[in-house]
């Protein structure tokens, strides 16, 4: 099975809040594979990308690492989606 | 396991099952199925979800278009919440693999959820519990129906968890299931206090976040003496509080033993014991712990019972089986006393600033004599069969009073041209609970045939303590020198007048105040039924001389806590057990 990940920092200033959360996980929901997101730094935490509940959990303000690791068919191609929302900052600002 | 503590207002011990009552009273009764009909509750929870994303839909379009994108989002959110699939399973598993109903499954798995974000440092992440419970309350709505599930028509025993009981949601209780309360909010003189201990059940309030920690269903331990609520207990306090409350009702028992004995002090006075009642068919209870009578009947429980003002007929009837209860024994009938803290649905839409001291009780009825009309014509109507007294609550000055027995005359003599028979000598009172009706006692006492005192406002108004707000509840106290000084001299100006004087407020039903009120010449004590056996027992066990030295001691004092203090030193030595 394909495997991807990718590293990003999330760069909007309200963090992962409910918005761009939800953003995530209806993008994340488009592909067949199975998406993790996993929170490095100091309170670090693992949540399933097509989980909106697990998701906010992570609590990821701005200046959080994050990776974004996709194993399915599509990996690729959702890894590279998903982080382009945060290098658009969920079209924030 | 959890253990919660707050103030414990009812004594005793109960070992039940939980109903939560949230502010819409979605119940969930039950928690329990049996394997087989997994499956039925599996597809009962796809249906409510799906049904849910179909309403939220709706409401994020009819929002959007109405308020822009930007609101409308809000409901994005919501249902990412309900079609997240990590959460539909894991109240799917909690259906299979507990055998739960799915109503019970969502509670229990949305509260977790609600109790993650809340541990949560992040002050955002709390305030999307709103959110939850939210869409908690959505699938609930939708699992349980929209109607209002009522604690009327119970079929096994419960105990209930609330916010806050509304005394619309205690009129229409099942007394029989309903085993004890336990509230978020209140203080020891709240309504659900003064209710729970009409019922005689386990009370304990003020444990803060409890409807938050309880899922119907849950095996709860309400232990009102101690003051705490143990939401499913492990096996070892299980087997402690079984013993408990074995413990008591050996108690109870011992102390039925004293209910056909009278209420006589050693040296062979006797003491009338009453009983405080909301509706008629708590007499029977009442005279079966030894009540010789009704010294307190709430009538607005009448009000508060149904949805529409009680008709003539409804008051009549209500007042009829009373007496026909009662059996020749008195019935201190109190007129609508509403208003404050009890509020029937057409007040609580149109608040007042300050209810205590707005337009309540006598009040209210003043303001609207056709509805006071009818129930003192169904009160006479009733006077005919049997020991039937009237009271007028909350009376503050003479003209209040007058203007009362106008009212009345009116429809005495409306009766009289209609020839219906009513008792011309109806004895009429008055409840002195505001500072300014206790100090013009000796005015009152020439105009009435019997004052009962009303402890709990006459303690509030005198102190400025609002009983029901549990940040101030700890000041409001019986014992304070400055109550004691108004009950003394509302007691003596009866006996000067030779009119009867009872107390019906929460003091008289509490063994602490038993020497000290019969000490200041109480001869006629009104409580709630529970109460009498206990109060009886102090009674039996002192001379009046002795009680009268221990009330003459006692307004020598300056602090409460002085007085608490040493009648609960001086009860004590007559009856060890009391405390």
């Amino acid at each position: 099975m394909p495997k991807a990940l990718r590293n990003i920092i999330v760069q909007n200033s309200l963090g992962l809040h409910a918005r761009p959360a939800m953003q995530f996980v209806d993008a994340a929901n488009q592909f067949v594979s199975n998406i993790t997101v996993i929170k490095g730094g100091a309170e670090p935490g693992e949540a399933d990308g097509k989980s909106v509940m697990q998701m906010i959990i992570l609590a990821a303000e701005q200046g959080t690492p994050l990776s974004i690791a996709a194993e399915g068919e599509d990996a690729e191609a959702a890894v590279a989606a998903l982080a382009k929302l945060f290098e658009d900052k969920f079209g924030e600002e | 396991m959890e253990i919660k503590k707050g103030i414990g207002v009812s004594p005793g011990v109960v070992i039940s099952t939980a109903v939560v009552l949230d502010a819409e009273d979605v119940v969930i009764p039950r928690r329990n199925i049996e394997p087989d009909q997994v499956p039925a509750e599996t597809e009962r929870l796809g249906n409510a979800i799906a049904q849910s994303v179909v309403e939220l839909t709706k409401l994020r379009d009819s929002t959007t278009a109405e308020h822009g994108k930007q609101i409308g989002q809000i409901f994005d959110f919501h249902l990412g919440v309900l079609r997240d699939r990590t959460l539909t399973n894991q109240i799917l598993a909690e259906i299979s693999q507990n055998n739960t109903t799915a109503e019970y499954a969502v509670s229990v798995v949305m509260r977790r959820q609600a109790n993650r974000f809340l541990q949560m440092p992040n002050s955002y992440l709390a305030e999307r519990v709103k959110d939850i419970h939210d869409q908690e309350r959505r699938l609930l709505r939708s699992l349980v129906g929209n109607r209002r599930q009522d604690l009327a028509h119970l079929d096994q025993d419960v105990v209930v968890i609330a916010h806050d009981l509304l005394p619309s949601q205690t009129a229409a209780l099942d007394r029989v299931h309903v085993r004890g309360f336990a509230c978020d909010v209140g203080g020891a003189t709240s309504h659900t206090a003064i209710v729970a201990r009409a019922m005689g059940i386990p009370a304990v309030v003020g444990l803060g976040n409890l409807t938050g920690t309880v899922s119907g269903g849950d095996t709860v331990v309400i232990d009102g003496t101690r003051g705490v609520v143990i939401v499913n207990p492990d096996a070892d306090q299980l087997v402690e509080y079984r013993e408990f409350e074995r413990k008591r009702s050996r108690l109870e028992v011992e102390l039925s033993l004293l209910r056909d004995l009278p209420a006589e002090t050693t040296d062979g006075h006797s003491i009338s014991m009453q009983a405080n009642i909301e509706f008629p068919s708590d007499i029977d209870d009442a005279l079966r712990r030894g009540a010789q009578g009704i010294g307190l009947y709430r009538t607005e429980f009448l009000y508060l019972s149904q949805d529409h003002e009680p008709s003539e007929d409804e008051h009549y009837a209500a007042y009829a089986e009373a007496l026909r209860r009662l059996e020749g024994r008195p019935l201190v009938l109190r007129t609508m006393d509403l208003g404050a803290d009890k509020y029937t649905e057409k007040q609580a839409q149109n608040p007042e600033r300050n209810p205590f001291l707005g337009e309540r009780s006598i009040r209210m009825c003043l303001h609207d004599i056709p509805m006071f009309k009818r129930q003192l014509r169904a009160i006479m109507r009733a006077s005919v069969l049997g020991d039937m007294r009237i009271m007028f609550p909350m009376i503050s000055t003479l003209m209040e009073l007058r203007q009362a027995k106008m009212v009345l005359n009116d429809v005495v003599e409306e009766m009289e041209d209609e020839g219906i028979p009513f008792r011309r000598d109806i004895p009429i009172g008055i409840m002195i609970e505001v500072p300014a009706a206790a100090l013009m006692a000796n005015q009152f006492a020439k105009e009435v045939n019997f004052f009962s005192i009303g402890t709990n406002d006459l303690v509030q108004y005198t102190l400025a303590v609002d009983r029901t707000n549990e940040r101030v509840a700890g000041l409001f106290c019986p014992a304070h020198p400055a109550v004691l000084g108004l009950i003394r001299d509302v007691i003596r100006a009866g006996v000067r007048a030779g009119i009867g004087v009872s107390v019906c407020g929460e003091m008289a039903g509490e063994p602490l105040y038993t020497l000290l009120l019969l000490g200041l010449g109480l001869t006629t004590f009104s409580m709630n039924g529970p109460d009498v056996p206990e109060v009886k027992k102090i009674i039996r066990s002192t001379s009046t001389e002795h009680a009268r030295n221990v009330a003459r001691r006692v307004m020598t004092f300056d602090s409460e806590r002085q007085v608490m203090h040493f009648l609960r030193e001086e009860t004590r030595k007559i009856v060890p057990e009391a405390f």
